[in-house]
């Protein structure tokens, strides 16, 4: 398809420059203008953001930053990051482990057991809606539900992560179910294996490179949630490897705390940990999209 | 379990010929199949935790919130007196607040992503559009406090040079003069809302290329086949097939905005207040639960935990009606 288009871009165009009046050429032209400016006004806060967050963040960036409590007083410089970065990889280490099985048990159900039927259909939507759920209200959530009852813990706020990564592992993995061709289950019943046999062995391992690389998009999000993490984890100074007991600490929070302080030394603490986020947050992102550029060439070779 | 879904033969691959499920059927029948029962059952109970946690989002903060709706009755959502220490809660301020901010959102959002996906599939070279569809991506991983970060620390101070400019040059002009109207630290609705259209445009940019990406490459030959320029193409193929889609992307946009909490909470300005001004500080729903949940207690978090169940209802109408909207487009596109 694309052939033909750009085909036409080179050899119609002599043509079509003859045959059309000034005024539909000038509209072209404008629409096209649009377009492409669209991208460049869309980048402008990407590159300002990343800027920003670059320059401003680096400068606290050491070895201290990665192995040091929180400064206690807002208005001195010092101290470093530590709890609030083991707080957040724990804290979004244990909603992935509560999301993801569950999250990929869902879409099995939904792909080879519910198929068009209505519960599918249901389930479905509503994780589509879910998705849609906005992430404080989670954290507004768990609070009723668990942190009211068991205090403020890391394990409040990995169950409000839990719940947003949910909808999303469901759907995308759902989608890299869909794409496992049928021959290949047809080929594993040919030798007796019964459907859960089937599903375990042949289609997850052939659709395991595009789920992997939705649940990392999925981490990516959650990593860099505050709202439902407000609710739910407290405020910790010191390191808290213990998700069970005591509040905990997160980068984002940290971020979201400093940068409302009148204090530059505490703006500093915000952009180093905005720094710190980022580049957690990117590396998942850049993987996933490593992760599923190869499926991607595999599935089309 | 006894939805029809049930009858489907466990045994038979999806979308297979009924033939084919034949064979693995047979084995299935021989010998009771506990291992099949007991996996099928797991992967449905895990695909039902969805609508379990839905409703028990709805329950429970409903339940915390109940004191406060109690309380205040329908003055919770009609009215503008919110002083907690008074133990009065008219939320009106936050719900205006927080509509206005993502319709500013959609104004500036909208455009921009639309123009961005005819872009990346009707005029990027061919070696360019994954490359924009890269930059998307990076836009939408960046976390939301991060962008509220920079939103209160750089972009606010800055702008509000250019709010000052506008609002002088509208002062005394009759609609004008309101809608741009005097600003004091940068932190406002204009602030809030353009904050949010950079947040919201890739998510209404992709929705929009995949709904872009289902028109037949036919109607756009033919387009071209009678002479049309690369813009006449697109008014007379590309946008009456994906006008529903669209709309569509926009409104889970929409959801998105609204939903948006902590970037808004930093950059709107903290300030319960129904104007025109675009350029006043105002507050929001999401915001102002988080700013102020630390210090409440008793009625005062009822209430505020009763603005989340709002904006939880106002989110789900705005999803189910935008994803009922989405896939009556799917099936219509599975039809054709």
């Amino acid at each position: 398809m694309t052939d033909v288009l750009e085909r036409q871009d080179d050899s119609e165009r002599l043509l079509l420059d003859a045959t059309t009046s000034r005024s539909r050429k000038v509209r072209n032209c404008v629409a096209s203008i649009w377009m492409v400016g669209s991208l460049v006004v869309a980048m402008v806060p990407l590159a300002f953001v990343i800027g920003y967050v670059v320059v401003k963040g680096i400068g606290l960036i050491n070895v201290t930053w990665f192995t040091e409590d929180i400064q206690a007083r807002s208005r001195e410089a010092g101290g470093g990051m530590a709890p609030a970065i083991v707080g957040t990889l724990l804290i979004t280490g244990a909603a992935t482990l509560m999301a993801v099985p569950l999250g990929i048990l869902g879409a099995i159900y939904l792909n080879e057991y519910g198929g068009k039927g209505r519960t599918a259909g249901l389930i479905r939507f509503m994780s589509d809606v879910m998705t849609g759920v906005p992430s404080i209200v989670m954290g507004l959530f768990v609070y009723t539900v668990f942190t009211l009852t068991f205090g403020l813990n890391g394990l409040g706020g990995a169950l409000a992560l839990a719940c947003l990564m949910l909808p999303i592992v469901i759907r995308s993995t759902e989608e890299m179910l869909k794409l496992v061709p049928d021959e290949l289950r047809d080929g594993s019943y040919a030798l007796g294996n019964r459907k859960w046999r089937t599903v375990t062995t042949v289609v997850l391992p052939e659709a395991f490179g595009g789920i992997v690389s939705g649940v990392m998009l999925a981490i990516a999000r959650a990593a860099g949630e505050t709202a439902p993490l407000v609710f739910t984890i407290g405020a910790a100074r010191a390191l808290n490897p213990n998700l069970l007991d005591g509040a905990n600490a997160a980068l984002s929070l940290q971020i979201f705390n400093n940068s409302q302080s009148p204090f530059p030394a505490s703006q500093d603490r915000a952009w180093a940990a905005a720094l710190t986020l980022v580049a957690i947050v990117f590396l998942f992102t850049i993987a996933a999209r490593v992760v599923s550029a190869r499926v991607a060439r595999r599935h089309s070779a | 379990m006894a939805s029809p879904s049930t009858e489907v033969p466990d045994a038979s691959p999806p979308n297979a010929d009924p033939t084919y499920g034949s064979g693995a059927e047979l084995i299935a029948a021989g010998r009771v199949n506990r291992g099949d029962q007991a996996f099928r059952g797991v992967a449905l109970v895990a695909g039902l935790t969805v609508l379990v946690i839905l409703a028990m989002i709805a329950v429970s903060t409903t339940r915390e919130a109940w004191p406060a709706f109690q309380d205040q009755g329908l003055s919770f959502i009609t009215t503008n007196d919110w002083v907690p220490a008074e133990g009065r809660f008219g939320a009106l301020a936050f719900i205006y607040g927080t509509i206005l901010v993502s319709v500013l959102a959609l104004i500036f959002a909208v455009p921009i992503s639309v123009g961005i996906a005819l872009y990346a599939n009707e005029a990027a070279p061919q070696r360019f559009k994954s490359s924009v569809v890269y930059v998307m991506d990076l836009l939408a991983a960046i976390p939301s406090v991060v962008y509220g970060l920079w939103g209160i620390l750089v972009f606010a101070p800055n702008v509000k040079g250019v709010y000052e400019a506008v609002g002088g040059f509208f002062e005394g002009w009759p609609v004008l003069g309101t809608i741009f109207g005097p600003t004091s630290s940068g932190r406002s609705f204009m602030t809030a809302g353009l904050i949010l259209a950079v947040m919201i445009t890739p998510i209404v940019t992709s929705l929009s290329r995949e709904v872009i990406a289902t028109v037949p490459s036919a109607q756009r030959e033919a387009a071209y086949g009678m002479g049309a320029t690369r813009w006449e193409m697109i008014r007379a193929a590309v946008l009456p097939w994906s006008r529903g889609g669209i709309v569509g992307a926009v409104m889970l946009g929409l959801g998105r905005a609204m939903g948006e909490t902590i970037a808004v909470a930093l950059v709107i300005g903290s300030n319960p207040q129904i104007t025109a001004d675009l350029f006043a500080p105002g507050d929001a729903m999401a915001a102002v639960i988080v700013n102020q949940f630390g210090e409440a207690s008793g009625l005062f978090r009822s209430a505020l935990i009763g603005l989340g169940v709002v904006l939880f209802g106002i989110t789900i109408i705005v999803n189910v009606s935008a994803r009922g909207i989405v896939s009556r487009f799917d099936r219509r596109i599975a039809g054709s």
